[in-house]
């Protein structure tokens, strides 16, 4: 009977930082099709008011063989320890580099072609570790007034933490899978003019994943904002 | 896989005894990724993980026997014409390190491994992947259209998008040039339903395989075409992690995932999965049935029945089943206009030792009346250990609360209850919960009669055997504790 190692989450629990679970030598990793450069151009959320235009760091080794860990209490720990310089202020450029520990990791300014962000593919197009992870992302929110009562509404593979303005927003505790609309934050108020969303994401052997977009009091997407890297 | 069909009434007697209730199957049920549960010459067959399967004389009592070569993981069944059709992953998604899985199918006249005529056509590879792609196809799931006669399969894990090719229903090869669509995330163990103008996608989310710690449970989408998009009732995509739960942990049952559906007959359906964990049976993987409602639209899993005392309530009318005897009055008449100051106190329910010596001895009739929660009409119900079952529950006897007086069918087809139950096949009840939430009940036998009959009310005041008919709120039952 073959039941150790089958299906949780559907991986096998090896190792990170190997890539792994893959068949074949694939010669063609790259961010495409899931992913564009980002470019300057003005850019709204998309239909349904997904953000798709992101900061991504390439991953944080944080090895786990399994997701059970991620109690609410771990993730705390995890999502409020410091593992670059101004991690909770930083606005970075594309390209720009940080240290942690032994790893030299670089910032993406990208565009997401869904209206999720597949970090599975962002880590994987880069020939990084997909497995054992933590990502940080940042963009920036630019709304033409103030906007009271809105929620951030997100989806995570797997745990997540998100801030707004430097507040947190809401956490997406324990091992879950990207649902859009899973968590909300509490009702919160965009300022007219920059709004900073930070969000940090963690996986052990899972597709990590995010998506994020607001909705106003009736529930309904918010979709006159832009959205910019700078 | 042979094991010795063991003596199905020991296993039924032990485990009755030793839990109270009988929630999940008995016997041994023990599977993982079950398939859809297929009646063949009178059995009910079903395929697990890793080969081999459980089978059942009755639905009830379930042991190992099923034969499948091939080994892999998840298989499901369909029956075609007048064969049966098994579709099986090979691997076990993500096992040794790769998604490069690959769905089988394969053909059988029977799945009776002691006929003459077992034997498995030569398996073929209907879908697969290259290990790069966003897919791992493990998990099949098997649909046949009922309204153009079109074969379809669905497949995958978390790895991914579950999609849906299509297959010749005359050959379960791949049709030809047909591309895979991509229906769902976020969950594996797929299946494909069609109930009502409708395609229901299933998909098991959560985790798997962590023992009585799986957060496993069982959602569901719907589209007006197989090929989706397939909406939650949140008008959320199952693409975007959508889905309306079906069923989840409860009765110290965790765990429940891959589901399958069983149309017993008009307005009885089971649905079936295994439960990761059953607390009561050493927290092992074990096969599950319960009943399949609907409702506004959507399938949900109904609760297993349980054990207790209940008021008999027809639907036709809202009466209560109950003995033919005297009402028997409690003291004390109107009351109101009296002092408010006096301090209000409870009083005590007519019980079984007000009445029971006024009820004649022998055999006494049974009819439907005015709810009064007397002891006329208080039935006790309680499985039958070793009597066995049907699909989804065990046979039951019905007494009147307190004592042994047993509700029976008779050979002219009516009902009564004689003095102290027996064990008599005419005593025994088949309690199936019917798609809108009522109840079918059912003698496992009428004496002298190969018929099969239902409880049904022929006046509001009356009840009679006659066949079921799911039209007709005549042949609905509800049980209420209260």
């Amino acid at each position: 009977m073959i039941l150790a190692g089958l299906g949780l989450q559907g991986y096998s629990a090896t190792s990170a930082p190997k890539i792994n679970g893959i068949a074949k030598i694939d010669t063609t990793q790259s961010l495409a099709p899931y992913f564009t450069p980002s470019t300057a151009k003005k850019k709204t959320p998309d239909a349904e008011g997904f953000i798709q235009r992101w900061l991504l760091l390439e991953p944080i080794n944080k090895p786990n063989r399994g997701n059970t860990v991620f109690t609410d209490s771990y993730l705390r720990t995890a999502f409020t320890t410091g593992y670059f310089p101004n991690q909770f202020t930083v606005v970075p450029k594309d390209g720009e580099k940080v240290k942690v520990g032994e790893q030299e990791l670089t910032w993406h300014a990208l565009e997401t072609a869904n209206f999720n962000v597949k970090l599975f593919r962002f880590a994987y197009g880069l020939r990084k570790q997909t497995y054992g992870v933590l990502f940080w992302a940042v963009t920036i929110v630019n709304s033409p007034r103030e906007m009271k009562n809105v929620r951030m509404a997100v989806g995570s593979n797997s745990g997540s933490m998100w801030w707004l303005n430097g507040k947190e927003a809401v956490l997406l505790s324990g091992d879950r899978r990207m649902v859009m609309d899973d968590c909300t934050s509490a009702r919160l108020t965009l300022n007219k003019g920059q709004n900073i969303i930070r969000g940090a994401v963690i996986n052990g052997p899972g597709m990590s994943d995010f998506c994020v977009r607001f909705l106003d009091e009736k529930g309904e997407p918010i979709k006159d904002i832009t959205i910019s890297c700078k | 896989m042979k094991l010795k069909i063991k003596i199905i009434g020991t296993i039924a007697l032990f485990s009755v005894l030793s839990t109270g209730t009988v929630v999940a199957q008995v016997g041994k049920p023990f599977i993982h990724d079950p398939s859809t549960i297929t009646e063949c010459d009178g059995k009910y067959y079903t395929f697990g993980t890793g080969g081999g399967g459980l089978i059942s004389e009755d639905g009830w009592t379930w042991n190992g026997g099923a034969v499948r070569p091939g080994g892999g993981a998840a298989p499901d069944v369909l029956k075609i014409g007048d064969r049966y059709l098994i579709a099986y992953g090979a691997t076990g998604g993500g096992l040794a390190g790769g998604h490069n899985g690959r769905i089988l199918t394969m053909w059988n006249k029977t799945l009776d491994p002691k006929s003459p005529d077992f034997k498995y056509s030569e398996a073929v590879i209907v879908a697969s992947s290259d290990g790069t792609e966003d897919c791992d196809p493990i998990d099949p799931g098997l649909l046949l259209d009922p309204t153009d006669g079109r074969l379809w399969l669905s497949y995958g894990t978390y790895f991914g998008f579950i999609q849906l090719v299509e297959l010749d229903p005359k050959t379960g090869k791949r049709v030809e040039g047909n591309k895979p669509k991509n229906i769902a995330i976020d969950c594996e163990a797929t299946d494909l339903m069609y109930q009502d103008g409708w395609y229901y996608l299933l998909g098991t989310h959560g985790t798997c395989c962590d023992g009585p710690n799986s957060t496993y449970n069982i959602v569901v989408g719907r589209s007006r075409k197989v090929t989706g998009p397939y909406l939650d009732n949140m008008g959320r995509d199952m693409l975007k992690g959508g889905g309306k739960m079906v069923v989840a942990a409860g009765e110290r049952l965790i765990g429940p995932g891959h589901f399958g559906r069983m149309i017993i007959g008009d307005g009885v359906q089971k649905m079936s999965c295994h439960y990761e964990a059953d607390l009561d049976q050493s927290g092992r993987s074990v096969l599950g049935i319960r009943p399949l409602l609907w409702k506004n639209g959507w399938p949900v899993a109904g609760d297993n029945f349980k054990e207790g005392t209940y008021e008999i309530e027809s639907e036709r009318r809202g009466y209560a089943l109950e003995l033919t005897v005297d009402f028997v009055r409690m003291p004390g008449g109107m009351r109101f206009n009296r002092n408010n100051n006096e301090p209000v106190k409870p009083v005590p329910s007519q019980e079984l030792a007000d009445v029971v010596n006024t009820w004649p001895a022998g055999n006494i009739g049974v009819r439907i009346g005015d709810y009064m929660f007397r002891p006329h009409q208080k039935w006790a119900i309680t499985a039958v250990p070793g009597a066995g079952g049907y699909p989804g529950g065990p046979y039951y006897k019905i007494v009147i609360a307190g004592t042994d007086r047993a509700l029976a069918a008779t050979a002219e087809a009516e009902v009564v209850t004689v003095p102290a139950f027996t064990g008599a096949p005419e005593q025994l009840w088949r309690i199936d919960q019917l798609t809108d939430g009522t109840y079918r009940i059912m003698p496992k036998v009428v004496p002298n009669s190969g018929e099969k009959l239902a409880l049904v009310s022929s006046g509001d005041s009356t009840p009679t055997l006659a066949k079921f008919d799911m039209k007709s709120d005549n042949s609905k039952w509800n049980f209420k504790a209260h």
